[in-house]
């Protein structure tokens, strides 16, 4: 679960991270009165949406004094922001974060993450922050370095001396470091972090480090246990359908195309999705039920992609398992079909557990569909009744 | 002999008296798995399905000679119940929970290094060696014993293969699911170990997908040792859009690191023969099978 800066700030601040001075606003008053607290001629006005790439799509700026904060902010609020991460959609900006301007006297990056094929924490860091550290990164421009920390439950002193040492940090800098990231390590266990980034972090011109953005993702299936971190979820950042999905127990991607996919399974909807495309159709979605979904919860699928107006044709890819067998499935596209009042081709592939018995649920639904034996015949015959309906 | 199971195991179940472990141990001891107990703390002593129950893992595994365990237990619980049975010196532990939070598989992890047990999962179907047993909760039916071992990611696409490949006249030594999840324990190119050393496994087939490194891992391993098994890949996901989760925890692209390409040109520079698509598998691996000759 991605949360806001303006979140992600307060709940790190406790453990030792420094931030600049602020608070975050819904309307530009107050925003302009949140300025007007302030200490200091510069204002930052920073609007706050899940995406990164915000500076270059104006998303942040650096106002002086309240009334051009409040400016700055009625400029943003309400406003539709697109950058390089959010998708030609875009995100709605509903709050903007107020801080006191900081001159940074060096910019740093430092990130806490899992890695995935050692199974550590990780902590990563390089002596170069700002906007463009993955470019450079990638270059060799700037040398990125990793200190695997375990389970996360021992600190390593020792080790993270050394590390602070490398990002050229020295006296009371390399302390100051050295703590924060003691304290770093310890929020994203008690929180059940997957990611803490800080960048950049800065060094300020009176030697103290600050952060001026961080982006921090909570783990989703460790929500159970804080309660008070799931309240953070922001629902208007997830997108509708997408809510619908995850609360029917699918996995949905809404993408640009004519061609509605269904498969019980990642693997076969990725594998689906791919045979759709070099039958050169287009995927209108992907769409994945999980083992743990009903029969009324693979209807609400279904209702997905009957309600996208895109939607020409449907490719339903079943191989029934253990947990989920195919009549489950046909049951679900049987509740949906007699709702509906859209009448679109079914392509449909049943093969597994009670292949048979779909096959017999769908005749009694009155559902019409177009039988394939395998899962190439039934994308490109997929692909050829979109084709033909446009 | 076939990998990791076989008519020796002996099989616990973890988390027994639940639904799901009601339902997939009934379906397992159908298929001809020896299950010999469950455990589910502060049932001990009762019997569920006519076999015991224990509090605990090691009590359980002194008391029938368990050598495999299931895990069914729910994820707030589940990590405690792998490390317990790590703990418990258990050779093989399947974890089917799906869902289980990220840091308590960091914790699951640490507590294997140094130990003997192997785990499987968590968020996998488990291990099928058709006609011997079946540790885990995939449908039966379709699979036919065999050469052919198969490393998944996957397990619908599994179950898809399995079809294929027995479809193909060939069969299955092992199928083995990985595990859905980024942080998991056994990893692909460890399993293409066991599996390369296996007498019974004439050629192995490998289900991958987007993310991570595991099928790089694999790859790099593979450029290293001789063999004369053949090994075929299916990649999935050459067509997902990048930054996005699709359907797996670990299913995602990350600026261009894990995509299908990447993984499809490491593992052909390795030898590794590629199934154009997921319905070509199991010719691609007869095909591979019948020009070694």
């Amino acid at each position: 679960m991605k949360i806001h800066e303006f979140q992600a700030k307060k709940l790190l601040a406790p453990y030792g991270l420094r931030v600049p001075d602020g608070g975050v606003a819904i309307t530009s008053r107050e925003a302009g009165e949140i300025a007007g607290r302030l200490d200091g001629r510069g204002v930052m006005v920073k609007a706050q949406i899940h995406a990164g790439g915000r500076k270059h799509a104006g998303g942040i700026q650096r106002v002086d004094g309240p009334e051009a904060a409040e400016a700055a902010a009625n400029q943003l609020l309400g406003r539709v922001l697109t950058t390089a991460q959010t998708g030609p959609e875009g995100l709605t900006v509903r709050r903007v974060l107020v801080e006191s301007a900081i001159t940074a006297v060096r910019e740093l990056h430092l990130a806490l993450l899992i890695d995935s094929s050692s199974g550590e924490l990780t902590l990563i860091g390089s002596a170069k922050g700002g906007a463009d550290i993955e470019e450079q990164a990638a270059s060799g421009a700037v040398r990125v370095n990793q200190l695997r920390l375990g389970a996360g439950r021992e600190a390593r002193p020792d080790a993270v001396a050394q590390f602070v040492a490398d990002l050229a940090l020295d006296g009371a800098l390399h302390a100051q470091a050295c703590a924060l990231i003691d304290g770093l390590q310890q929020a994203f266990v008690e929180l059940d972090a997957s990611l803490i980034e800080i960048n950049p972090l800065a060094v300020t011109e009176a030697g103290t480090l600050m952060a001026l953005d961080v982006k921090m993702v909570l783990d989703d299936n460790a929500l159970f246990r804080h309660g008070d971190l799931a309240a953070l979820r922001d629902e208007d950042e997830t997108d509708l359908v997408d809510l619908q999905a995850q609360r029917h127990q699918l996995n949905y991607v809404q993408l640009d195309g004519d061609i509605g996919m269904v498969a019980n399974g990642a693997g076969l909807g990725l594998a689906t999705l791919d045979m759709v495309v070099a039958a050169k159709g287009r995927p209108a979605n992907f769409m994945d039920i999980r083992t743990t979904a009903k029969s009324l919860d693979i209807a609400h699928g279904f209702r997905l992609l009957l309600d996208n107006p895109s939607t020409r044709a449907i490719l339903i890819n079943v191989h029934g398992g253990g947990m989920q067998p195919c009549d489950t499935i046909a049951e679900g596209l049987g509740i949906a079909m007699r709702r509906t009042g859209r009448s679109l081709p079914l392509v449909v592939r049943l093969a597994g557990n009670n292949a048979d018995f779909a096959r017999s649920r769908l005749r009694n639904f009155g559902c019409a569909v177009i039988d394939c034996p395998d899962m190439w015949t039934a994308a490109a015959k997929a692909v050829a009744l979109a084709g033909k309906g446009a | 002999m076939s990998v990791f199971l076989d008519r020796d195991t002996r099989v616990l179940c973890q988390g027994m008296t639940g639904w799901a472990g009601t339902h997939h141990v009934t379906r397992m001891m159908e298929y001809g798995t020896h299950v010999v107990g469950g455990v589910t703390p502060g049932k001990g002593g009762r019997s569920h399905l006519n076999l015991p129950v224990y509090d605990r893992v090691a009590d359980a595994r002194r008391e029938t000679g368990a050598n495999a365990s299931i895990v069914f237990v729910p994820p707030p619980h589940a990590a405690a119940a792998m490390i317990e049975a790590i703990e418990a010196e258990m050779p093989l532990v399947v974890t089917v929970t799906e869902r289980v939070p990220t840091l308590d598989m960091v914790r699951v992890r640490d507590a294997l290094k140094g130990g003997r047990t192997i785990l499987v999962g968590a968020n996998s179907q488990g291990i099928l060696v058709p006609g011997v047993g079946k540790l885990g909760v995939m449908a039966t039916g379709s699979e036919r014993p065999g050469g052919i071992g198969i490393i998944s990611r996957s397990a619908s696409l599994t179950s898809e293969v399995v079809a294929q490949i027995s479809a193909a006249k060939l069969g299955q030594s092992t199928t083995v699911g990985v595990g859905g999840d980024a942080i998991h324990g056994i990893r692909m190119r460890e399993c293409l170990e066991l599996f390369l050393d296996d007498a019974d496994t004439e050629g192995v087939v490998l289900i991958g997908e987007i993310g991570g490194t595991e099928e790089e891992e694999v790859a790099e391993f593979i450029s290293g040792v001789r063999t004369s098994k053949p090994i075929v890949a299916l990649i999935v996901g050459r067509e997902a859009p990048p930054e996005r989760r699709m359907g797996h925890a670990g299913a995602l692209t990350l600026g261009g690191k894990g995509d299908a390409a990447g993984k499809i040109k490491a593992l052909e520079a390795a030898g590794v023969r590629i199934a154009s698509s997921a319905h070509l598998v199991g010719e691609t691996i007869r095909q591979a099978l019948a020009e070694r000759g």
